[in-house]
């Protein structure tokens, strides 16, 4: 009995990995395709498909483009998640609870409903459809989550380091720069490279607000409306393995923390 | 007149309702070693907050080398701060900490390492100048945090319970060198504890606070021998208190009537006055009667042996509410549930208005 219940657990264990990895198992698999369709039977293996990637103008421009956007987004987002988060911590604010809950909110809110409200307001602004818009829309989905993270992590531990660098005669702005930003250093690197990774393959808003330059998931969406091709897979795994990288060192610089 | 180093007329404050601090006054002299002492809630650390400049008093002034300093920020006065908790730069080495408040100053690095240098060696942590602060004991820490405040040379060195977080061994070996440093560098500290046996082995002047206003101040043996209240009585050393009223006074000496009988004593109180009178332990004289002052006799309720004395409770035959705390010999065969009479010598009691 107990044998089979042991069995029926490894069943599962197996079927939920499975469920979850299988479709990016089947990606990465066919786009190392030899032929011309990513579909069984297995060709390869055969790098061609990277290669054509590689030198297709558009897809590595559009490579460029999600890069620029996603490191000068997340720069944005984590100052200013960085700078509300210390405000928060640091100043008692009138409606203090209820403002932070104003700002933590967009997380709750459909990118596409964010994307469609960016796009009337840009309309109705002037802004063009642009990597710039597209930026801000990251911006404003990216923010609360660095503002989430780095709160979270600034505790009242800080505050006397804070009034330590004071009393030795450090002003406001150095007690930050050379204190508070080095204390908060894994939490704002994680809230960096969480708000990598969101932007990185981030399409409903991209879509809406870029024209002519665009960001890779959208070129990619153009890709895939010319059909399946193993293009698509190649192009579709870097994607995977930027965000694995970008997710380890996630990972990597929140739990890895030494004692204060 | 030399002006104090630290004068502080008529400090009151209030967080929200709760008034911490109701009007102090008081001076401190320079190269002086001050300790507040109180209970948690007397307003010793407020106080001290305020001298640090991380709380602006709700009225009152400050002033520091006769400069009005009430509303000058930490940056700006001349004072430093050890933190309980020590508050090291975690990201720093713990030479760059100690380098801290020179480097703000504009100090040269080859200066400033050579300062840091020295005021390590002060602490005696020369050799730990490259190391982190997360490498370092409890006890060192807490040197470097002395070093980081000592070496920009403020006018005052501000120690907020700094040995709390230490075992009593490490206390009682720090606490003698926070005398000895503060000897050498000469400079006025200003600690703050609720640790009687600290504040005694460190004041020259001992400063008693109790519910926002102070009780008692003064050299630590002239606090501890003739306190000023009842709560300096019982909070700096323990006392046996005897509540009383003045029956007749005359000619310098007081008789108050007391739950254990008339007790006569030098001191001027009218009559009809509602005293306390204090007798320390070591003061109380147990078993036949020896003193000139007779206190009844005492239940004996516990007896606890401390190595080189024995520290007796007993409550009075006559008034079982009264408990009496004395000192006896290490060799005392006295023990729970004796009964044994009790005296003193009048000039012990000390008289306190109630």
């Amino acid at each position: 009995m107990r044998a089979i219940i042991r069995f029926a657990a490894w069943v599962y264990a197996i079927a939920i990995y499975g469920f979850i990895f299988l479709p990016v198992v089947v990606l990465v698999l066919f786009s190392l395709q030899a032929t011309s369709f990513p579909i069984p039977p297995f060709t390869g293996p055969s790098l061609r498909w990277y290669q054509a990637v590689l030198t297709d103008a558009r897809l590595t421009s559009a490579l460029v483009n999600s890069l620029l956007v996603a490191v000068l987004s997340s720069l944005a987002s984590v100052t200013l998640g960085f700078l509300s988060a210390w405000g928060f911590a640091r100043f008692v604010l009138p409606g203090s609870a209820l403002l932070r809950g104003l700002i933590t909110l967009p997380l709750t809110v459909s990118y596409l409903i964010i994307g469609m409200g960016l796009l009337v307001l840009f309309n109705w602004a002037g802004v063009p459809k642009s990597l710039l818009a597209a930026g801000i829309g990251h911006v404003v989905i990216n923010l609360p989550l660095c503002f989430a993270i780095i709160y979270s992590q600034m505790g009242d531990h800080q505050i006397n380091i804070e009034r330590a660098a004071r009393d030795l005669g450090a002003a406001e702005w150095k007690v930050l720069l050379m204190i508070t930003v080095p204390v908060m250093a894994p939490a704002i690197f994680a809230g960096f490279f969480l708000s990598m990774t969101f932007s990185w393959d981030e399409f409903v808003i991209s879509f809406l607000l870029t024209r002519f330059e665009t960001t890779l998931p959208v070129e990619i969406w153009n890709l895939l409306r010319s059909g399946l091709n193993p293009k698509t897979n190649a192009v579709g795994s870097l994607v995977f393995a930027v965000s694995i990288v970008l997710v380890v060192f996630f990972e990597l610089t929140l739990l890895r923390r030494k004692p204060a | 007149m030399n002006a104090p180093l630290v004068d502080i007329r008529n400090v009151s404050h209030r967080f929200g309702q709760l008034a911490v601090l109701k009007n102090v006054s008081l001076a401190i002299e320079p190269g002086s070693y001050t300790i507040l002492l109180g209970p948690s809630g007397s307003g010793k650390t407020t106080l001290l907050s305020i001298l640090g400049g991380f709380v602006t008093p709700s009225e009152g002034k400050v002033f520091i080398r006769g400069v009005d300093c009430t509303a000058v920020p930490p940056a700006k006065r001349p004072t430093t701060t050890v933190f309980q908790d020590y508050a090291l730069f975690p990201h720093m080495s713990v030479g760059g900490n100690v380098g801290f408040g020179l480097r703000m100053q504009g100090v040269d690095g080859a200066t400033r390492a050579a300062k840091a240098r020295d005021a390590l060696s002060l602490v005696g942590l020369a050799p730990a100048f490259d190391k982190k602060p997360h490498q370092l004991s409890g006890g060192q820490r807490q040197r470097v945090a002395l070093a980081r405040a000592l070496v920009i040379e403020p006018a005052v060195l501000l120690l907020d319970e700094p040995l709390g977080a230490l075992d009593l061994k490490l206390r009682r070996q720090m606490q003698d060198e926070l005398k000895a440093i503060q000897k050498r560098v000469g400079t006025a500290f200003i600690h703050v504890t609720h640790d009687q046996e600290e504040a005694m082995a460190l004041a020259d002047h001992c400063v008693v606070m109790n519910d926002g206003h102070i009780e008692d101040e003064g050299p630590p043996e002239r606090v501890y021998a003739r306190p000023a209240t009842r709560f300096s009585a019982t909070f700096m050393g323990e006392s046996t208190i005897l509540s009383g009223t003045v029956a007749e006074a005359k000619s310098g000496i007081v008789t108050a009537s007391t739950p254990v009988g008339p007790v006569s004593l030098p001191g001027a109180s009218p009559a009809g006055a509602h005293v306390a009178l204090a007798i320390r332990p070591e003061h109380l004289i147990l078993g036949e009667a020896t003193g000139d002052v007779a206190l009844g006799t005492a239940k004996v309720g516990d007896v606890v042996f401390q190595g080189s004395f024995k520290r007796v409770l007993a409550a009075s035959t006559l008034d079982p509410e009264l408990q009496f705390i004395a000192k006896a010999p290490a060799s005392a065969t006295v023990g729970a549930g004796d009964t044994i009479a009790v005296s003193c010598n009048p000039q012990d009691i000390i008289l306190l208005a109630d």
